[in-house]
C-alpha cells in the first residue's frame, strides 16, 4: 500500500499544528463556531447529538494492520471501545471529546492516516473497489489513480469551499462494486481500441434528496489527463454551482439544471485551457505510485486446495460461509475473503477494539498484513491462500466474526441514524436488527438469496436507500418515525433507483412487510432468480397487493 | 486610515473602497485618490473613472465573471474579489483565473469576510493582498501563510504540482 515520503508527512505534520492552534482558539472563544465549523469538518470533527463524531479516512479503503491496530488503541483510549465502518470505507468514533481530537490526529499520523476533509463542502475520500488489485475480473487496479487523486484533492486550495461535498469514485472492475455510477464524478477505467489506459467519466450522480445516476460527459480520458479534467469539472462546478438552496448545491443539480450536453462543453472549454499544462500526468508517477500497488509475495499453487476440498466436504457451516464470503481472486490458490460485520445484534459496521487488534493479527497471518473496508462495511482480507481458509474461518468464528451472509438479506448496510446523527428523522439500527431477527436462519437466507437491503436514518442518505433491492428510509411523519419502503434499487453495473412502494410504516411493522415482500418474492421467483431480477420482471403491483391488501 | 496586508506585510491601505456609486456624480472630490469601483460601475463609465487623476482598481462580487474585464487588466492597479462570506469558494476560481488564465500581474486583493484561517489557500491561489474583516488580528494573521511548507498541486505561487518536483 501507499507508503508516505517527507512530503506526505511534513503536511500531515503541519495540518495537525494548523488544527490544534484553531481547536485552541475556538475553546478559548476566540473564534466563532461558525467559523471554526467549516474548519473542523474538514478534519472530520462532527457536533453529534450526544457527542461530536470523529470521521477518519481510509483512503480508498486500504488499511494495514499497524493502522487497524492504531484505530483500536483511539477507540480504547479517546471513545468507548469501538468504532463504525461507514459507507464511504471510513470510520467513524462517536464519542470523542473536542479539545482530545489534536491528539487523535497526531497519533493517527504516526502510522499515516488522517481525518482530512471527510466532511465539510470539498473533495471527500475517493473510494473503490474493495478487491481491486486481487479481482478476477479487474481491467486494471484502480489503487494508483485513487492515490493520485487523494493527493490532487488534499488540501487543495481551490475547492475548500464548494457549493456542497463532493465524491469521486473510481471503478477498475468488471462489476462494479463501488457504486460509481451515484458519485459526484464516477470514473470507470477503460482501454481504447489501442489498448492505452484511460477513463470513462460519469458526472452529477449522487444519492441523497435527489437521487441521480451520474451522465457520461467523456466516453474515454486518456489517463495522462485525469488531473487537468477533474480540475475543469471542480472549476464549472465552483463558479455555477448554486449556493443559494443547500438542498439544490450538488453538482446533479448543475448538470441537470445546465444539460448534460452544456455541461459537457463548459467542462471541455476549462479544460482546454489546463489540458498538456503541469498537470499532465508523468510516466514517472504513474510508475512511483504503481510501485506501492505491485502484488504482494503470491506462492505457486494449483488451483485446487486439497485442503480445503476436504474442509468444504467435511465441515457444513465452513462451507455455507465459504461459499457465501469468499470470492474469486486472480491467482490461482487465493481467495478474497469478506469478514462480514452483520451479525445479527450488532450494529452494522461496528467492531470493538478488541475485534479490531484481533482483525489485525489475521491479516498478518494470513493476507499480507493488509486489510480492505467496503462501502458495504465490511472487512476484507484480499490474498488468503485456500490452504489455510479453514483456519482462519475456525479462528474468525472465536471472536463471532463468522457471519455467512454477505451479499444476503441481513448483510445490511445502515447508517448510524436516530440513535447518534444529528441529522436524522428516525432511527435505522434498531430496524436492520429487527429484520436480522426475522431472517435470522442461514439456511433461508441463502434460499431467499442476493438482496441488498439499505437503511438509511434520513433523505441524506448515507445507508444508500435508493439504491438497496430494498430501499428503507427513516421518515418524520409529525413527530413519529416512519419507514419508507423502495424496491428494485441497485448499486450494481446496472445501477438503479429504487420505486416506492406506497405510504410509509410504522416501525414495529416493518419485519412483517419484509416477510411479505420476500414471500412474494418467493412465490415467483424462477429458478435461481434474484430478488431484484424478479422484481424487475413482475413489477410493483404484486407487491402492493401483499403489502397494502388488494384494492376493491 | 485603514490597514491591509500586502505581500505578507501590515501596510496601510493607500485606495479607497467605493462599495456602490448610486450617486451620478460620486467622483467629484476623488480626484487624486486612489478608488476601487465596483465592476458596473467600471463598464458603465470606463472613461469618467479612468480620466480622473489616481489610480483605477475593480472589484468583483463573487457571481461576477472575471472575463469581463479581461481586456482591461493592464489598466488595473488592483483587482478586488469579494467574499460576501467566508465558505463562498467561488472568488478562489476567479484569483486563479486572472492570473494564470488572464496573465493578471497587478495587486489582488481579497475583500469582505477575509479570514485569518483562508489566508494560505487565498495566497496559493494568487492572492496578494488581504483586506481582513475588522476583527481580525493582521499581526497574528500574517503567521498563516506559514501553515503549511508545501502543497500537492499546482498553483499560482508553485506553478509545478508536487509530482513534478518530488524527483
Amino acid at each position: 500500500m501507499y507508503q508516505y515520503d517527507e512530503y506526505d508527512h511534513q503536511m500531515l505534520a503541519d495540518r495537525i499544528a494548523q488544527f490544534r492552534d484553531q481547536t485552541a482558539r475556538f475553546l478559548s472563544g476566540e473564534l466563532a463556531p461558525a467559523e471554526f465549523l467549516p474548519l473542523r469538518l474538514q478534519n472530520g470533527l462532527y457536533v453529534q447529538r450526544l457527542a461530536p463524531m470523529l470521521r477518519i479516512a481510509i483512503p480508498y479503503g486500504m488499511l494495514s494492520s499497524k493502522q487497524l491496530r492504531k484505530l483500536a488503541y483511539i477507540a480504547d483510549h479517546f471513545d468507548k471501545g469501538y468504532g463504525h465502518f461507514t459507507t464511504r470505507q471510513n470510520i467513524q468514533f462517536n464519542w470523542p471529546a473536542i479539545a482530545d481530537v489534536p491528539d487523535i490526529l497526531a497519533h493517527l499520523a504516526e502510522v499515516e492516516m488522517h481525518a482530512i476533509q471527510t466532511s465539510g463542502n470539498c473533495i471527500r475520500n475517493t473510494t473503490t473497489d474493495q478487491f481491486a488489485g486481487s479481482a478476477a475480473n479487474e481491467i486494471e487496479d484502480s489503487r494508483p489513480y485513487c492515490e493520485i487523486i487523494r493527493q490532487w484533492s488534499t488540501f487543495h486550495p481551490e475547492f475548500a469551499y464548494l457549493p456542497r461535498k463532493f465524491k469521486i469514485a473510481v471503478c477498475g472492475t468488471q462489476d462494479d462494486q463501488a457504486a460509481t455510477q451515484v458519485h459526484d464524478i464516477g470514473l470507470f477505467i477503460v482501454r481504447n481500441d489501442e489498448g492505452e489506459t484511460g477513463f470513462r467519466v460519469l458526472a452529477g450522480g449522487g444519492l441523497g434528496r435527489t437521487p441521480v445516476i451520474g451522465k457520461e460527459i467523456r466516453a474515454f480520458l486518456p489517463k495522462q489527463h485525469l488531473l487537468s479534467y477533474l480540475d475543469a469539472i471542480l472549476r464549472v462546478y465552483n463558479r455555477e454551482g448554486r449556493r443559494d438552496n443547500k438542498y439544490k448545491a450538488r453538482i446533479k443539480i448543475l448538470v441537470k439544471e445546465t444539460g448534460v450536453e452544456n455541461f459537457r462543453e463548459k467542462v471541455e472549454k476549462e479544460w482546454r485551457k489546463l489540458k498538456d499544462g503541469p498537470l499532465t500526468l508523468t510516466d514517472t508517477e504513474f510508475q512511483r505510485c504503481k510501485r506501492f500497488f505491485h502484488d504482494p509475495a503470491y506462492k505457486h499453487f494449483e488451483p485446487q486446495s486439497p485442503a480445503l476440498e476436504k474442509a468444504l466436504n467435511t465441515d457444513v457451516l465452513f462451507s455455507s460461509w465459504y461459499e457465501q464470503n469468499v470470492s474469486a481472486h486472480k491467482k490461482p490458490g487465493y481467495g478474497i475473503v469478506t469478514i462480514c460485520l452483520k451479525k445479527t445484534g450488532v450494529a452494522p459496521g461496528d467492531l470493538t477494539s478488541e475485534q479490531m487488534n484481533f482483525v489485525a493479527d489475521l491479516a498478518e497471518r494470513f493476507s499480507f498484513g493488509e486489510l480492505r473496508v467496503s462501502h458495504e462495511q465490511n472487512l476484507i482480507l484480499a490474498d488468503v491462500e485456500k490452504d489455510t481458509l479453514h483456519s482462519l474461518w475456525r479462528a474468525l468464528k472465536s471472536q463471532d466474526l463468522h457471519a455467512p451472509n454477505l451479499g444476503l438479506l441481513t448483510d445490511i448496510i445502515c447508517c448510524p441514524g436516530g440513535d447518534f446523527c444529528s441529522l436524522a428523522n428516525a432511527k435505522s439500527i434498531p430496524i436492520a436488527e429487527a429484520i436480522q431477527r426475522r431472517f435470522d436462519d442461514a439456511e433461508r437466507l441463502r434460499q431467499i438469496g442476493k438482496l441488498s437491503v439499505n437503511i438509511s436514518g434520513c433523505m441524506n442518505a448515507c445507508g444508500h436507500h435508493h439504491v438497496g433491492n430494498i430501499g428503507i428510509l427513516g421518515v418524520d411523519k409529525k413527530g413519529a418515525e416512519f419507514y419508507q419502503i423502495s424496491l428494485g434499487g441497485s448499486a450494481e453495473n446496472t445501477t438503479a433507483l429504487g420505486d416506492i412502494i406506497g405510504p410509509s410504516f410504522a416501525q414495529e411493522d416493518v419485519p412483517e412487510v419484509m416477510d411479505k415482500l420476500i414471500g412474494v418474492f418467493e412465490r415467483y421467483k424462477l429458478a435461481d432468480e434474484r430478488f431484484v431480477d424478479t422484481y424487475r420482471r413482475i413489477g410493483m403491483t404484486p407487491f402492493k397487493e401483499d403489502v397494502y391488501g388488494k384494492a376493491d | 486610515m485603514a490597514r491591509l496586508i500586502k505581500d505578507r506585510a501590515v501596510v496601510e491601505d493607500q485606495w479607497l473602497l467605493v462599495r456602490d456609486a448610486i450617486e451620478p456624480n460620486f467622483l467629484e472630490g476623488l480626484d487624486g485618490q486612489d478608488v476601487i469601483v465596483p465592476l458596473q460601475v467600471w463598464l458603465l463609465q470606463r472613461e469618467a473613472v479612468s480620466m480622473r487623476k489616481g489610480r483605477t482598481g475593480v472589484w468583483l462580487q463573487s457571481h461576477e465573471l472575471p472575463q469581463s474585464i479581461a481586456e482591461d487588466l493592464p489598466s488595473l492597479a488592483v483587482i478586488a474579489l469579494e467574499f460576501p462570506i467566508f465558505s463562498d469558494g467561488r472568488a478562489y476560481t476567479s484569483a486563479r483565473e486572472l492570473r494564470e488564465n488572464l496573465g493578471y500581474k497587478g495587486e489582488l486583493r481579497a475583500i469582505g469576510d477575509v479570514l485569518c484561517d483562508q489566508l494560505f489557500y487565498m495566497s496559493r491561489c494568487g492572492f496578494n493582498a488581504f483586506a481582513m474583516r475588522p476583527d481580525q488580528n493582521l499581526d497574528v494573521a500574517t503567521l498563516r501563510f506559514e501553515d503549511f511548507k508545501d502543497g500537492y498541486q499546482a498553483s499560482v505561487d508553485k506553478p509545478l504540482p508536487l509530482f513534478r518536483r518530488r524527483g
